[in-house]
């Protein structure tokens, strides 16, 4: 079986058989887009909500807005259809407590925020989103039949 | 400056800075834990992000991280990292928690684990005080026990802003028979370094 890993702050597409998998997801958010026609996803593991802030801002991937709009251009050139894509997202997690509120805390939040106003933006609707908690999340993703995996260490696994 | 273009005697001094900071760790984890600790020469890693994840195993390996932010005029995290085998061994000199297969931490492990930490970053950072003249004051820690890929992303979206690579400084820390083992990394915000290599004299 063809699975075409996706390391942090990276990005990638495929067209069924192969899927697409990132693993450690903490406040970092996976992005899984497909379009049920042509079979094609894409999977983007963003860092960050927003390009437009940052001062290094060369790494498409890192980023909710142009990991999405990367993601899509990449999707169109091995034959999907911008009509017919469909998100799923997983992530944006809390890793650490910490008594009083510093920023670097709510990133994950930030980042989930971040992805669902830009796919609002693309007029790209969500199907499933597994996100929020303090846990991490290793997903794999499955293009043939847009299936999001979820596994964790500690709050079992679940498909949606 | 950009954490790639670091020289061999700038390499040098961060060394010396693990040194110094690892040494006065190692001796307290000594007394903590009651067992001889053994501490490596530091690591200097200037790494991509997903590199700095493969240095613990891979993304998805379970680990114990206890975070804590370092305010002063060098801004840093500290993160020490327990791999799973070695934490039901620390729990059980610590708290005599009973080893079982699958690790759950309870509230007294936790709040263990946040003291370790801590002491060890105190010690940590009164060494590197000293050294650089300079005043560190750490935050309340924070811990977790996930995936390290998990737990390192969110350390590391700290750096992310300015830059795709990260600066390490890694000691580990190992007890003699092996059993016990911790990883401590110090991680400089980008800003941070000239402000270090200043007070220490060091030219860049």
């Amino acid at each position: 079986m063809d699975v075409i890993k996706v390391g942090m702050a990276d990005l990638a597409v495929c067209k069924a058989p192969q899927k697409l998998i990132t693993t450690g997801l903490g406040s970092c958010v996976g992005i899984c887009l497909y379009d049920t026609g042509s079979k094609v996803g894409g999977l983007a593991h963003i860092m960050l909500p927003d390009s437009a802030q940052a001062r290094n801002n060369q790494n498409k991937a890192k980023y909710a807005d142009t990991a999405l709009v990367e993601i899509i251009n990449k999707m169109l050139v091995l034959g999907a259809e911008k009509s017919r894509i469909f998100a799923k997202i997983a992530g944006g997690a809390q890793m650490f407590n910490f008594a009083g509120t510093s920023s670097i805390m709510r990133i994950g939040d930030r980042n989930t925020e971040a992805v669902k106003k830009h796919l609002e933006l693309l007029r790209i609707r969500i199907v499933a989103e597994d996100t929020g908690g303090n846990f991490g999340r290793t997903i794999t993703f499955d293009p043939e039949n847009g299936k999001l995996h979820i596994k964790t260490i500690n709050q079992g696994e679940k498909i949606v | 400056m950009d954490f790639e273009q670091l020289n061999c005697l700038q390499k040098d001094a961060l060394k010396e800075i693990g040194n110094i900071g690892a040494g006065n760790a190692a001796t307290a984890l000594s007394t903590l834990l009651n067992k001889k600790i053994n501490m490596s020469v530091p690591n200097i890693f200037i790494l991509p992000f997903s590199q700095v994840v493969e240095l613990m195993g891979g993304d998805d390996t379970p680990v114990a991280g206890g975070y804590l932010q370092v305010e002063a005029k060098a801004p840093m995290s500290i993160l020490f990292v327990i791999p799973e085998e070695s934490l039901k061994l620390f729990l059980k000199i610590l708290v005599g928690k009973q080893e079982t297969a699958t690790i759950t931490l309870d509230e007294l492990d936790i709040s263990a684990l946040k003291e370790v930490t801590n002491i060890l970053a105190g010690s940590y950072l009164t060494a590197l005080s000293g050294f650089t003249n300079m005043e560190f004051n750490p935050s309340v820690p924070a811990l977790a026990f996930d995936m390290v890929g998990a737990i390192l992303g969110n350390v590391l979206q700290l750096y992310g802003e300015v830059s795709d690579y990260a600066l390490v400084i890694e000691s580990v820390f190992e007890e003699e028979e092996k059993e016990v083992k911790g990883h401590f990394f110090l991680l400089p915000e980008p800003g941070s370094l000239e402000i270090m290599f200043r007070e220490l004299g060091v030219v860049f």
